[in-house]
């Protein structure tokens, strides 16, 4: 039996011709304010000497944590290691692609998560959707991200976005959802718009769970970051590429060690903020 | 209805509320007769609360009661809308909620409707001072002048010394008192209260509703109370509802609930009850006979004993029947003889019971006595008259007597 060929792909190609199109322009503008963003926080991350970066970045871990000494020793260890290996301005690179993307998709996610909360229809639409977006291997989204905005780091930070933001949007729904129902009777009775529902009540007892979809959201960007050199990307993930054209095993062990690094020192520091 | 001048607050007037997608059709069948149950079967539409109809008066208590299941809740919530009414009204001061736009119906949830809920419902990231003064809040009073309001509701229900505490921090009853100050605190006509109380421990609970008694003396709210425990309905209760399957199936004071329930459900509900802890004088007392008048004489005086077959009468001033003091048979005859008038041989040292004495009060009076106890109100009117019999017969369980015990 010969079954017709359903041309899927392409469809997506004449839809992405199309996008490209019609919206050329916003793409453009969208590229330049990304490229301006990432920019800035690169520059802003590699202003001070790396020694003073290391010791606003403990700070943050020790007021993050509690001040648990433990853990701000590992960073300063680690950062240092990252600096003696010659890799801090790759690393700060890395960093900066991270916080664009994460915060591109908070932006966009965080929104869509309070709607799908609220709406169950918008749910239904959104969770298929979010499930191929997880599923769907990361390399795929490079294609378009290249066609709509050539090579270079913001179309590995579009990449990114699209990758690293179904958590938000998925916990930020499941967190709204979970605030007792009492408790959402409360904001009600005592006469509450639904803004005010949503900022004095939901959000705040959302938002350990919310918390867990930005740290869940930063492990992926980071991942996806060290892929997305494949387009162009720079930081750690474009020496972790060159190793492995050069087959040279040093060198990508070394920039491994400090995407490894850099991921921890993240981890910790949003893991307890999902905890308070 | 005719309620002696009182102004009624709340108003229901055929309210029925069904959940499910089909509740027209469901209302239909309730009123064809089809049970509650036979409804869900059929249709999957679950019936909450049906053609309740009754009005809560300005300054009482009102408890809608009943077993878990029998919509009481879900009425309650009708009242603020919490639940949306298939059908039916609620005027608040006349006014129909159920009509009511978005904005008008924030409005009246923020100047006329508090609420108390069972498991205190205490925002978690708040602290306890800034959960009371939440209502106050989202009304956009200033936080200086929200704070003092809240410190002050706060007093009233003796948690000063609190303010700055998480809820997590406070036992059960502290937590509720709070949930009970975070109503207060916008200073609503009317209280809403869902089994407040039942997530208490016994003996906090009885605090607690004492508590509540006494701050209504204070702030005189209209409460309207959700229970399923029948003790406290009948303790706090100004007028009970009595709820079964979404319908109310008897409306009236404690007493009249205990005395002459609506039918075999009620009865057996309330089976059981301690009357002597519930009754009133004025639900046990009898007509006062024989009564003279002040102007009278000793002669008629023992005409009317013998009429009535008593060995006493009470004296009352002619018009409002003010009481006066009570003559016995053995001193009318004496005066009768002896040619006394009547005030000299009337006497006002005999124990006289109120309206509202509770019956475990009275027992111990009316066994002291010889004669019937004299039921005189505020105003000094005699009202009633217990006697021996007239208490026994009170203290004999309803259920005898329609033959079901």
């Amino acid at each position: 039996m010969v079954l017709p060929r359903i041309p899927i792909g392409v469809a997506v190609e004449g839809a992405v011709d199309w996008t490209y199109a019609h919206f050329g322009g916003f793409l453009d503008d969208l590229s330049s304010v990304l490229g301006v963003l990432e920019d800035a926080f690169k520059e802003l991350l590699l202003f001070p000497p790396p020694l003073v970066m290391i010791l606003i970045i403990i700070s943050l871990v020790w007021l993050a944590n509690k001040r648990n000494w433990k853990l701000v020793l590992g960073t300063v260890l680690g950062l240092l290691l990252i600096e003696s290996m010659g890799l801090w301005e790759f690393s700060m690179v890395t960093l900066a692609l991270v916080i664009t993307a994460t915060l591109m998709a908070l932006i966009i996610g965080l929104p869509i998560g309070i709607l799908s909360s609220r709406n169950d229809t918008t749910n239904h639409v959104i969770t298929p959707l979010l499930d191929l977006m997880q599923t769907m291997p990361s390399f795929v989204y490079l294609i378009p991200a290249m066609m709509f905005f050539g090579v270079g780091n913001v179309p590995g930070v579009i990449a990114t976005v699209v990758f690293a933001m179904p958590p938000i949007i998925r916990l930020t729904n499941l967190g709204i959802r979970q605030v007792p129902e009492d408790l959402v009777e409360v904001a009600e009775v005592f006469g509450s718009t639904p803004w005010q529902k949503l900022v004095k009540v939901q959000l705040p007892l959302a938002m350990p769970t919310i918390m867990a979809g930005v740290n869940q959201c930063i492990m992926l960007a980071l991942s996806m970051v060290v892929i997305a050199a494949m387009i162009g990307a720079g930081g750690l993930g474009e020496e972790v590429l060159k190793a492995l054209m050069r087959m040279k095993v040093g060198p990508g062990f070394e920039a491994g060690l400090g995407i490894v690094i850099i991921a921890m020192i993240l981890d910790r520091i949003t893991r307890s903020l999902t905890e308070r | 209805m005719d309620y002696e001048g009182e102004k009624v607050k709340v108003k229901i007037r055929n309210l029925s509320m069904v959940f499910g997608d089909e509740p027209h059709d469901a209302l239909k069948l309730v009123r064809e007769g089809t049970s509650k149950n036979k409804i869900f079967e059929d249709t999957g539409q679950v019936i909450g609360v049906h053609d309740a109809n009754f009005d809560v008066l300005e300054g009482e208590i009102f408890v809608l009661m009943g077993l878990s299941g029998s919509g009481k809740s879900t009425l309650l919530r009708c009242i603020n809308r919490l639940f949306e009414p298939t059908s039916g009204e609620v005027l608040i001061d006349g006014e129909n909620i159920v009509k009511m736009g978005e904005r008008e119906l924030i409005e009246v949830r923020r100047t006329k409707l508090g609420m108390v809920f069972q498991n205190f419902a205490l925002l978690p990231h708040r602290t306890i001072i800034e959960n009371v003064a939440y209502g106050l809040e989202v009304k956009g009073i200033s936080k200086k002048e929200r704070l003092a309001k809240a410190k002050e509701v706060l007093k009233l229900v003796g948690l000063e010394g609190h303010e700055e505490s998480m809820p997590d921090q406070l036992s059960g009853g502290m937590q509720q008192r709070v949930g009970l100050a975070r109503g207060l605190a916008s200073d609503p006509d009317i209280l809403l209260m869902d089994e407040a109380f039942s997530a208490l421990d016994p003996l906090i609970r009885r605090e607690m509703q004492d508590e509540l008694l006494d701050l209504q003396d204070r702030v005189n709210k209209t409460i309207i109370f959700v229970s399923h425990d029948l003790d406290e309905a009948l303790h706090i209760g100004d007028r009970i509802a009595l709820m079964k399957d979404g319908a109310i199936i008897q409306i009236g004071t404690a007493e009249e609930i205990l005395t002459k329930p609506a039918n075999e459900y009620v009865a057996k509900f309330v089976a059981g009850v301690d009357m002597a802890k519930v009754l009133h004088a004025e639900g046990v007392m009898k007509h006062p006979e024989p009564v003279i008048f002040t102007e009278s004489n000793p002669e008629i005086a023992l005409k009317r004993m013998k009429k009535y077959k008593r060995n006493f009468a009470f004296v009352v001033e002619k018009g409002e029947e003010k009481f006066k003091g009570v003559i016995t048979e053995e001193d009318a005859k004496k005066a009768a003889s002896e040619g006394l008038s009547l005030k000299k041989i009337t006497s006002l040292d005999v124990p006289v019971a109120s309206p509202d004495m509770p019956i475990t009060d009275i027992m111990s009076l009316v066994a002291n006595s010889t004669q019937p106890l004299p039921v005189v109100d505020d105003g000094g009117t005699l009202v009633g008259m217990i006697g021996r019999v007239a208490l026994l017969d009170a203290l004999i369980p309803v259920v005898a007597e329609n033959g079901s015990a």
